[in-house]
């Protein structure tokens, strides 16, 4: 199984330790032609706009979308901006998964935080310990995406839809690999 | 379900964001928001480009709240502002403001000549300078979440920069290579904590980001930088003091995306205008650089 981030901003790095950990082959992508023979993608946490701007300069917005329709597709934070159909604001989106989202939603950086939750999608081995850096929320979710985990005070905060997966929180920072066990699940 | 925050966990992962990036000082709202739209990934509010402070001489202070807070208002990616080393009363000030980091920076004039700030005491984090490995896990073990190379801020010349991302790059290469009842004496002569030397040799880079600044004019100063082996590039007054800052801000962002493809670094590097003029560092007067504050 080869699985590619993208590694145009942020912290490709973490997902492709956590990634090998796991046993998959890995390949970093910052060009179109770098897709080919991938099983998924990984689209890791950073800048957003950062992310959507260099991936229009050169030209990854349409093979990107393509990918989704046919492969397994995973937003860490920024990530999942990106593949939202909307973030309440203009700037290059992927567009491909139906969810809202709110950038930034809980304040700045010292407001970024960790808490434990409950995610029985996971299955066993007890609550997810997850990590918020200037997250964003995902506002709501349309068509057939299925909420995975929201906080005590309903916020949404992971999504999936088929082959797509949006978290505004950083599996990649954590030394928990059941998110990424769990996306790869997906790659038959 | 009790959130955390102000944890170390949270201060190193807005650094681990900013990986692959490039940081960009602005003086102005409307700075800012050329730099946002060249696709830094964070801004450096202050009143005035370390090139200025240079030339106009005088004691430099952390920037006026209001300034930075417009900054605040104008962009949507992370906003940094520098307090004076050892100034934890300036550092206080910006933490009130809520600026997403802190510059313990020898940018501006020491406040205190032998003790930083300790950096655990805050709930924002903070990137501090060093110019060797030993410098950068003292200022790690008071509490800075992000480290960066010193370089010679202000000169445009790029040689500070490479000298102090060899020795920090070299000396966790050689660290890596020893054995484990070498490393209290290695500790010993970087002058740094043991824990963190420790650390360091296990997880063969260091324990938090590192990014290269001070010199950095064109995009093949950032990717240079990048090849050697560092995370991430701060842009001083590389970019608003040269001919054409937009254009070279995008430039400056896609050579450290793609650092390592000479061919995108050739289209990237074409009509950019011209370079801040810069001052070469090897004749400058040693009471003139600013890399020397701190320790």
């Amino acid at each position: 199984m080869k699985i590619g981030v993208l590694a145009i901003q942020g912290d490709f790095a973490e997902h492709i330790v956590m990634l090998k950990r796991l046993g998959a082959e890995t390949a970093e992508v910052r060009l179109p032609d770098q897709l080919s023979g991938l099983d998924g993608l990984i689209i890791p946490g950073g800048e957003s706009t950062t992310i959507g701007k260099l991936a229009e300069d050169f030209g990854l917005l349409e093979p990107l979308r393509k990918f989704g329709k046919t492969h397994a597709m995973w937003g860490t934070c920024a990530g999942a901006i990106f593949l939202s159909k909307d973030a309440r604001r203009n700037q290059p989106l992927l567009g491909i998964m139906d969810i809202t989202v709110v950038r930034n939603a809980f304040g700045r950086q010292v407001d970024s935080f960790e808490a434990d939750l409950d995610l029985p999608e996971l299955g066993a081995g007890g609550p997810y310990h997850a990590i918020f850096i200037r997250a964003p929320i995902i506002e709501s979710v349309q068509g057939s995406t299925k909420i995975i985990a929201s906080l005590a005070d309903g916020r949404i905060i992971a999504a999936r839809q088929g082959k797509m997966l949006a978290t505004s929180f950083h599996p990649e920072l954590t030394r928990d690999a059941r998110f990424h066990q769990y996306f790869l699940s997906f790659i038959k | 379900m009790e959130q955390q925050t102000g944890t170390f966990t949270v201060k190193k992962g807005l650094a681990q964001m900013l990986k692959g990036g490039v940081i960009m000082d602005v003086v102005t709202p409307e700075h800012a928001k050329i730099a946002e739209e060249a696709g830094a990934c964070a801004v450096m509010a202050l009143e005035r480009v370390p090139a200025d402070i240079r030339a106009e001489g005088g004691v430099a202070r952390m920037s006026d709240p209001d300034l930075i807070l417009r900054i605040m208002d104008t962009v949507t990616i992370p906003v940094m502002a520098k307090c004076r080393i050892g100034h934890f009363v300036e550092a206080q000030i910006l933490e009130a403001i809520g600026v997403d980091y802190i510059d313990e920076s020898e940018v501006l004039t020491p406040a205190d000549e032998e003790n930083h700030i300790l950096k655990h005491n805050f709930k924002v984090p903070f990137v501090c300078g060093c110019r060797n490995l030993g410098e950068a896990l003292r200022r790690v073990g008071e509490g800075a979440a992000m480290i960066r190379t010193k370089g010679e801020a202000g000169t445009g010349d790029v040689v500070e920069a490479v000298r102090h991302a060899r020795a920090v790059l070299g000396e966790i290469r050689r660290l890596t290579t020893m054995a484990d009842e070498e490393l209290m004496a290695y500790a010993k002569s970087l002058g740094a904590p043991y824990e963190l030397v420790k650390e360091t040799k296990e997880l063969g880079r260091m324990p938090v980001v590192n990014f290269a600044a001070g010199g950095v004019a064109t995009p093949a100063d950032a990717a240079l930088m990048m090849q050697l082996g560092v995370d991430g590039v701060f842009v001083g007054s590389g970019i608003f003091k040269s001919g054409d800052p937009a254009r070279r801000a995008a430039a400056i962002v896609k050579a450290v995306t793609h650092y390592n493809d000479a061919s995108i670094l050739a289209e990237v590097s074409k009509n950019l205008g011209e370079a801040m003029v810069g001052r070469s560092v090897s004749v400058m007067p040693e009471v003139e650089k600013m890399a020397g504050r701190g320790w």
